[in-house]
Formats: C-alpha cells, sequence, structure tokens
C-alpha cells in the first residue's frame, strides 16, 4: 500500500464533522437548510399572530393538509431529479381519481381492486409521457402541458360536466379522517427510530469490514435521540383530545405512517440502489450516464411512471380527505408541488434533491396557507405570498448552482 | 524490445470518398508513454476511435498483446483493457469522487450499492497513482479544479484495470500547476505497468511525458521516434510536413 493517505470525509472527530457541514454548505449545498429554516421562522411568525396556530387541533391539521401535497412533492422529485417535469401529475391524480370512482361507484368494482386500476392508469400515463420525453424527446414541459389539458377533458367525460361524486368507502375515508390508537403512535416510533438505528449500523459494519474510518458512533446516536425526541413530543400531542367538540380526537393520523413508509422507500431507493444512482447521473450528465453504459431512455421512463403513480396515490389522498372526487379535481395542485419541492431544496436544473426536501417544502406552503388562513388574510394575499417563495427559493437554487458549479472553466 | 501492447499494420479509414487513414503502422507499450501528435485534421481522433471500437477501422491489422483481434465495438474494447478519456471528461458534478469512478460498473450486495467496497477500491486506484491533490474522495466533482477532474477521469480507468489508456488532449484547458499535476499522474500510470497514448498540441508537455512519439501527417504515420533520439524541431518539422522522410522508425 501507497504512503499517501486519501482522507473520506467520515473520518475526524464530531467538531471536524461539524465543521465540514459548515463548508458544504458555504460552497453551495444547502440542501434543506433555508426550508428548515422557512419553517422555523414561519411558525413563531404565525404562532405569534395568531391564537389558533399553535392549538392541538391545527397542529393535527397541518399535517393531514400537508399529506397530500408532500406525496405530489415526493412524485415530482423522480423527475425534477432528471431536470424534467411534470405539468400533468396534478390531473393524472385527478383522472385517476375519476376512474377509481366511476369503477367503484358506477360499476360496483371491489375498492381494493378499484384502486390498484387507478394506480396502473398512473403508470400507463407515466410510461406514455415517458416514451415521448425519452425517445422521441418532446421536452417535458411541452408533453406534460398537452397531457395537463388534455386530461381536464378526460375527468370533465368521465364524470360530467360539475359533476361530483362521494366516496362512501369508510376505509378510504379513514385514511385522511381516522387517527391510530394510542399505542400505534408510539409503535410507529420505535420503529423508526430501530429501523434508522439497524441501517446506520449497517452502513458502519460494512465500513469497518473494507478497513474505512467511520464517524464517531456518537453522531449515530445524536441523530437518533434528535429523531426520537422530535417525534416522541409530535405523537406525544397528538395523542391528547384535540377536540373542540364532546366526540374525543385523539391519535396519530393513518395517512402520517403511510407518507413515512413512502418517503422511507423512496430514499431507499434514490440513495441505495441502481436506480437511483442512474437517476443522479443521467440527471447530473446525461452524456456521462449514456458512456458509462446506462440505459439513458429507460431510467427516464422509469422516473415519470413512479413520478405519475405517486400522484394517483397522492390524488387519493385527497378524495380520502374531502369524501368525493369532483371533475376539476388536481388542477392547481400540481403547481404547489413543483413549489413545494423546489421550496425544499430540490433544484430545477436537475441531479440534486431528495425526498426529505419534498417533505420540509410541502410543509413550508401548508404553513403558509394555514397560518395566511387563521390570520383571516384574503386568499389572494395566499397566492402572492406562496409565488414569491417559489421565485426565492427558485433563485436560491440558481444561486447555489452557480456557486458549487460554475466557478470552473470547461470546454 | 518485449511485443508491443499494441500494434497496428496498414490500418485504413475512409469517409466515402476521404482516405482519413492511408494504411498507418503505430505501436504503443505496456508501461511506457506514446505520444501521438499531428496537425488539426490529421486523423488522430480517428485513430483514437478505432482502437475504442467507436468508429471501427475499413482495414488493417490490430494485434493486442501480440493476439490479432478485431475492434468492432467499445464493448470489445473495454473487454480488452482499452480505456479512453475525452477531454470533455463525461463526469457527473452532482455526484462525488467515488460515485463517478464507478459509474456504471458499480458494487452491488443483494441489491443494494455497496458504499464501502466502492470506496476502500476508488481510494486505493487513486493512492495507487500517488494521488495528493484530493481532499476527499467523497467530495463532489463540482468542487474539484479542473486538474482533479482529469484525475478522477484517469483514477476510472485504473479501477476498471485498464492495460492501455488513451488520454485525448489531458491538458488542454489546464493552467501551468494543473497541467505538472496531469502529467505526474501520465507518467505514474505508465509507471505501473499501463500502456499510455496521450493526444497532444503542446510539444512541451510530450517532451516531458512521453516515451515515444509517433506523428500523422494528412493520415499518414510519418514518423515513430523515441523521444531520447529526436528533439523538438524535427518533430515540428514532421507535423508540419516540411520534414517527410520516413524518421527513424523503430
Ligand atoms: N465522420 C466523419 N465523416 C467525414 N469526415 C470525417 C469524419 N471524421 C473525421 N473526418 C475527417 O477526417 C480528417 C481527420 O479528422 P480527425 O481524426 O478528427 O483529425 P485530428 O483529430 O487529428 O484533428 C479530417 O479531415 C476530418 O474532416
Ligand atoms: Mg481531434
Amino acid at each position: 500500500m501507497s504512503n499517501t493517505s486519501l482522507a473520506t470525509g467520515h473520518e475526524g472527530t464530531i467538531r471536524d464533522q461539524v465543521k465540514a457541514y459548515f463548508q458544504r454548505v458555504r460552497s453551495g449545498e444547502m440542501g434543506a437548510l433555508p426550508a428548515v429554516s422557512a419553517l422555523i421562522l414561519l411558525a413563531i411568525l404565525f404562532s405569534s399572530l395568531s391564537p389558533f396556530f399553535l392549538t392541538k387541533l391545527n397542529f393535527a391539521n397541518l399535517f393531514v393538509q400537508s399529506a397530500e401535497l408532500a406525496v405530489l412533492a415526493c412524485a415530482l422529485v423522480f423527475v425534477l431529479l432528471l431536470g424534467e417535469i411534470d405539468l400533468a401529475a396534478g390531473v393524472t391524480a385527478g383522472v385517476g381519481m375519476a376512474l377509481f370512482v366511476v369503477l367503484n361507484q358506477k360499476m360496483g368494482l371491489d375498492p381494493l381492486l378499484s384502486v390498484i386500476a387507478a394506480l396502473a392508469f398512473g403508470s400507463l400515463t407515466g410510461w406514455i409521457i415517458g416514451l415521448f420525453v425519452a425517445r422521441i424527446r418532446v421536452p417535458s414541459f411541452v408533453v406534460t402541458l398537452g397531457f395537463f389539458l388534455g386530461f381536464q377533458g378526460l375527468q370533465l367525460i368521465m364524470l360530467g360536466d360539475g359533476g361530483i361524486y362521494r366516496v362512501d368507502i369508510p376505509a378510504i375515508q379513514a385514511i385522511m379522517n381516522s387517527n391510530m390508537p394510542e399505542w400505534a403512535g408510539w409503535v410507529l416510533l420505535v420503529v423508526m427510530v430501530g429501523v434508522s438505528l439497524l441501517i446506520g449500523l449497517w452502513d458502519r459494519s460494512r465500513r469497518t469490514k473494507a478497513g474505512l474510518a467511520t464517524r464517531p458512533i456518537a453522531m449515530l446516536f445524536i441523530r437518533l435521540a434528535f429523531m426520537a425526541v422530535l417525534g416522541g413530543i409530535a405523537i406525544a400531542i397528538l395523542n391528547q383530545n384535540r377536540s373542540v367538540s364532546i366526540k374525543a380526537i385523539a391519535g396519530v393520523p393513518i395517512v402520517i405512517p403511510i407518507v413515512i413508509v413512502i418517503v422511507f422507500i423512496g430514499t431507499f431507493v434514490l440513495d441505495r440502489t441502481l436506480f437511483g444512482r442512474y437517476l443522479y447521473a443521467v440527471g447530473g450528465n446525461p452524456e456521462a450516464g449514456r458512456r458509462a453504459g446506462i440505459d439513458v431512455a429507460k431510467i427516464r421512463i422509469a422516473a415519470f411512471m413512479i413520478c405519475s403513480t405517486l400522484a394517483v396515490v397522492s390524488g387519493l389522498l385527497h378524495a380520502s380527505r374531502i369524501g368525493s372526487v369532483e371533475s376539476t379535481a388536481g388542477r392547481t395542485i400540481v403547481l404547489n408541488g413543483v413549489a413545494a419541492a423546489v421550496v425544499g431544496g430540490v433544484s430545477l436544473f436537475g441531479g440534486r434533491g431528495r425526498m426529505m426536501n419534498a417533505i420540509v417544502g410541502a410543509l413550508v406552503i401548508s404553513i403558509i396557507d394555514n397560518g395566511l388562513g387563521l390570520i383571516g388574510l384574503p386568499a389572494g394575499i395566499n397566492f402572492l405570498v406562496t409565488g414569491g417563495v417559489l421565485v426565492g427559493a427558485a433563485t436560491i437554487d440558481a444561486l447555489s448552482r452557480k456557486r458549487s458549479g460554475g466557478s470552473i472553466l470547461r470546454t | 524490445m518485449d511485443t508491443p501492447l499494441i500494434e497496428l499494420t496498414g490500418i485504413k479509414k475512409s469517409f466515402g470518398p476521404v482516405d482519413v487513414l492511408k494504411g498507418i503502422d503505430f505501436t504503443a507499450y505496456a508501461g511506457k508513454v506514446t505520444a501521438l501528435v499531428g496537425d488539426n485534421g490529421a486523423g488522430k481522433s480517428t485513430l483514437i476511435k478505432g482502437l475504442s471500437g467507436v468508429q471501427p477501422f475499413d482495414d488493417g491489422v490490430v494485434r493486442f498483446d501480440g493476439q490479432e483481434v478485431h475492434l468492432a465495438n467499445p464493448k470489445q474494447a473495454s473487454n480488452l483493457g482499452i480505456e479512453v478519456v475525452y477531454q470533455d471528461l463525461a463526469l457527473c458534478e452532482n455526484l462525488d469522487i467515488v460515485q463517478n469512478m464507478f459509474l456504471g460498473r458499480e458494487e452491488t450486495t443483494t441489491g443494494t450499492l455497496n458504499e464501502a467496497a466502492m470506496e476502500f477500491a476508488a481510494t486505493k486506484a487513486l493512492q495507487s497513482l500517488s494521488v495528493r491533490t484530493v481532499k476527499s474522495v467523497r467530495q463532489k466533482v463540482s468542487s474539484l479544479s479542473g486538474g482533479q477532474r482529469q484525475t478522477v477521469a484517469i483514477g476510472r480507468t485504473v479501477l476498471r484495470n485498464a492495460k492501455l489508456v488513451i488520454l485525448d488532449e489531458p491538458t488542454a484547458a489546464l493552467g501551468v500547476a494543473q497541467t505538472e499535476q496531469v502529467l505526474n499522474l501520465v507518467r505514474r500510470l505508465a509507471d505501473n505497468g499501463i500502456g499510455v497514448i496521450i493526444i497532444s498540441h503542446n510539444l512541451a508537455d510530450v517532451f516531458q511525458v512521453a516515451d515515444y512519439i509517433s506523428v500523422l501527417y494528412l493520415g499518414g504515420m510519418v514518423a515513430s521516434l523515441a523521444t531520447a533520439d529526436t528533439n523538438y524541431n524535427d518533430v515540428v518539422g514532421y507535423i508540419t510536413g516540411t520534414k517527410s522522410l520516413e524518421g527513424a522508425a523503430s
């Protein structure tokens, strides 16, 4: 072995690690930092402006209200990572919902089969969009704009002009409107911390076996403790009665573990599988990917399929929350979904972003909506603020890209 | 002299009526740096594309390690251990050094990426080249200088167990200090027993790093020289065509 040694970024004390982190932030790799800061600032702002903001009921509402948006933003991460966009994600969700109610209510198909059919429709849609984008190389902006218009027509045809269908399935309605028993909330937390611990230890053991330096184990424990404390506080609050009427409401909303599972699987796929690695590679430099032997078109098509399928999941959450499906569903939410992802730190230029970015971004957008509503400002202000936040986030994105990559001359 | 690592005889390539390579001979040896020089349009890139299998030759014999081989596509070339570092490097800026070095050849265990194994192998490959300029192998490529990026691209060929590494203008976009780094790296690559072919327009670089110099002029190999036996002026003469005799070919 040679006498030189190369650092890996894993060695050093906790102090070194913190220093390295700030160095990365300074060089433009800010990740979710701006969004997390915004989240905290907004929470402080709104709780000082409205006495209702910090109530237990509103706390739970915030999670439930942001769930649809969070899942949609997670869906969009897959195409945004490629530097592509899916403007049709919202209406794909809308048509998926319409298909679900038509199959279930009109044709009497089993609810589960109807859900599966709606999800399959999502995959098919993503596949077709992907073919246009990846094989024919039509810009995704244009293809999905076309789908955005076309699918609105499909919704009208399927549900009729101004048509609304009620969703009368208790299991579906429960997702957004019911809560888990108290103990289940705690089990959820224990499982999350436990799985994180196991993954952390597994990674460490692989590094040790390969003879590589590992970060101080205290860092793993600090991260897990952080997770346990924050999660514990949230569950403790959610497990208290938050009802303003006689009938008690308590427990972690059922949708929360669903979102957590989606985030967990999404993160696992992005960070730890070949598909995830290739997604980042193609988003960063498609030509490099092609030369490395990656089937670029296949990756692109798969990304659009995942996006559209997850969008339908988000649509089903919407249908669950409001208990009905309308023919205009999903038209506006896609813009908030893109906003959430970008505000959370997903780059519009491709190649940078994670599931957690989408979640934090969705919380920011939802908190603005929720807080401004509580203060009693007119709805117009909400649009203005959200739009401003999106432009601000995109500006941070563009600037940090410049800082981290623009200084080097390349030919 | 030992058997050449690669030996081309009578190589021809034309595009329609244009004969770009007119039956050239060329050799490169393991553990040696062979510079390929020539004016724009002489046919250097065409020769490289043939060797990498991207654009197969029309005619002629290719021997690799003494064996006659056919380089019909990039896969066959890389199976033999021929790796090309193109001028644009083709790195993903958003990925780190390890991820770039393993792109397309990731190591997995039970379907998931084995980051530890890859980090270890990448570190070892860079250490074998005595790379000192890289702070951490988990740095994003976007934070690297031009010379460091070359280092990553060259390190990747080591990881792939390349026997013959072809570098297209590796120093063209670099400043003085970084050029020096890259040339050192090229030298070490050869010292590790790898055959290196380097295309360069910079004769100072060529004379510093190369053991042999082959000069292409209008699709013909006009000279194949040992660097020690020639000088700057002669090489310039061959490149510009003012000196056109078959040189003291090996
Ligand atoms: N695909 C091609 N079709 C037609 N002519 C080509 C093609 N590729 C190269 N040539 C011609 O072959 C000649 C040699 O090109 P090239 O190998 O790129 O030279 P160099 O790399 O030495 O500058 C040039 O005259 C060029 O125009
Ligand atoms: Mg050329």
